[in-house]
């Protein structure tokens, strides 16, 4: 294992010293390693907490700011924060207007803010609204399992959440906002390479050099299927039906299309896919109206992409295109 | 049993989970996110610290610190449902408890678990392997097994709870996610109850 660390005991501490050293317009709580807005909380306004494991940056700290989150918890690799730092995040940007909790669908995570969402209630009567966020088609959702993975799907939930709490509406509107999002909203991944959790300190999983896994989660956990490399046109193709077979996604008012890349992917590769993503959309007569490419939602080290359509309506892409000023996402300001 | 047995216990269970803290990773990097044996570790390393610091002196005040303790420190899925198993056993344990009212407590604590995860039996999760540990103890008892008998029963019962997870598909938890690809593999939760209900047979057991 080669990385740039001291202890890989110490990462995530090391790492939020060096966020905070970075951005002085967000404060850090070490103890809780909880991330806020510095002007935190912002009065009457709806505070939006999310957080999950480390390992996904910029998500979720990345992502605190002005017209996104108001606070993010760190939790230790690949693993959901505790109750305690979710209490104290929500402590930290209640306003006097409730708190929105934004939750990928992973058992740890959802049942670790259940359980600060009820201590909070509690002890401070602070009204809690979550969104579970459950938009990744590789996953069959059904009664038996755990549901649908929350991925890429979590950036644009809290860009478009975070711009309704702006405008200062109620906790409800701003939690069916966030829901809307969801429900328009799937994803899909493929990983080229394994990532290498530090304090593993090996690859979580081994992926021969000629093969590929298809339908991977942001865990490094292994995918749905594996199948020998394939040229973009290809990958992009293996990304973006599954999602079309899902949804409906013609009508509306376009899409915004977001090609993420997972950790050790360059941006010309990024755009090589984005190119494909578009051609395709466009063949299946999907207009896309907004776009983002990007390492947003990362694995690590892990090699690949995941493709995200969210099929946008007026006030969605109004939402979206709403000023945001956030160290991984800045805009109109 | 009292608190310092019951502390006995917990602490043998902190040891037995550092020493299987790479199997229970490897096992969870088959089918999970790879960190079972580092959360575990690390909530019990903190548990063992919390009981050094400040020693409980009622089963019901030691359930509460472990869970409570486990809660703040494990993350993961494994935090909330280890941790409420505890409280929950805190709730129920009486100030000194025989072995029935073991059984009682530990009962409690698999109720807290299913309430707290929604799993059944044949997911693939813990409770696949606390259940039967749990319907062991309760049948020993009841047919009059003495203290050590019954544990046996019970870390054996859990030990063939966890080998029947090996060709389950999951339906909870990380695992789920995988599908089909996630049977041939024991799973990581059942693998550490396995762990607590051995350590309950070398040292409640062994109180006999």
């Amino acid at each position: 294992m080669k990385k740039l660390i001291n202890d890989p005991a110490d990462v995530i501490v090391d790492a939020l010293h060096g966020l905070a050293a970075a951005h002085p317009e967000l404060r850090v709580d070490f103890e809780n390693r909880v991330v806020v807005r510095s002007d935190a909380p912002v009065q009457g306004k709806v505070g939006l907490v999310s957080g999950g494991g480390s390992g996904h940056e910029p998500l979720h700290a990345g992502f605190v700011g002005p017209g996104m989150l108001d606070a993010a918890c760190a939790g230790e690799v690949f693993t959901s924060p505790v109750p305690d730092q979710m209490v104290a995040a929500t402590e930290a940007v209640d306003g006097g207007a409730g708190v929105l909790h934004i939750v990928k669908n992973y058992t740890g995570d959802v049942m670790n803010f259940e359980l600060a969402a009820e201590m909070v209630a509690a002890d401070k009567g602070t009204e809690v609204i979550a969104v579970v966020v459950d938009d990744d088609v590789a996953v069959q959702d059904s009664l038996y399992t755990a549901g649908r993975r929350g991925v890429g799907a979590t950036v644009l939930v809290e860009k478009i959440a975070g711009a309704a709490a702006a405008e200062g509406r109620p906790l409800t509107d701003v939690a069916e906002v966030a829901r809307k999002v969801n429900a328009y909203a799937r994803s899909m991944g493929l990983a080229l390479t394994s990532c290498t959790v530090p304090a593993a300190g090996h690859p979580t999983f081994d992926l021969p050099d000629d093969q590929m896994e298809v339908g991977i989660g942001i865990h490094g956990e292994p995918g749905r299927r594996r199948v020998p490399v394939a040229p973009a046109n290809e990958i992009a193709e293996m990304l973006v039906s599954p999602i079309l077979t899902d949804l409906d996604f013609t009508g509306g008012d376009g899409v915004i299309a977001f090609v993420n890349g997972m950790g050790a992917t360059p941006l010309i590769e990024l755009y090589v896919m984005f190119n494909e993503v578009t051609q395709l959309l466009s063949k299946n007569g999907i207009t896309v109206a907004r776009s983002l490419v990007g390492p947003y939602i990362t694995s690590l080290d892990m090699a690949g992409c995941s493709v995200t359509l969210l099929k946008a309506d007026d006030e969605l892409l109004r939402l979206w295109d709403a000023p945001v000023n956030t160290p991984a996402l800045r805009r109109g300001v | 049993m009292d608190a310092t047995a019951l502390s006995a216990w917990i602490r043998e269970f902190a040891d037995l989970v550092a020493r299987n803290r790479d199997e229970l990773t490897a096992l969870d990097s088959a089918i999970g996110d790879g960190d079972h044996g580092v959360n575990m570790d690390r909530g019990l390393t903190a548990v063992v610290a919390a009981l050094d610091a400040e020693p409980p002196d009622t089963p019901s005040a030691l359930f509460k610190k472990v869970g409570m303790t486990l809660i703040s420190k494990v993350g993961g899925a494994s935090g909330p449902l280890y941790g409420t198993a505890f409280l929950r056993m805190s709730a129920a344990a009486d100030s000194v408890l025989d072995g029935p009212g073991f059984a009682k407590v530990l009962r409690s604590g698999l109720d807290g678990v299913v309430a707290r995860g929604k799993a059944s039996p044949g997911d693939k999760t813990m409770v696949d392997a606390l259940t039967p540990a749990v319907e062991a103890l309760e049948t020993a008892f009841a047919g009059g097994a003495d203290v050590t008998a019954a544990f046996q029963a019970a870390a054996d019962a859990a030990d063939q709870g966890r080998e029947a997870t090996v060709p389950l598909v999951a339906r909870k938890g990380r695992a789920s996610y995988l599908g089909e690809r996630s049977a041939g593999h024991a799973d990581p939760g059942a693998t550490s109850v396995t762990l607590l209900m051995r350590a309950a047979a070398s040292t409640l057991g062994a109180a006999g």
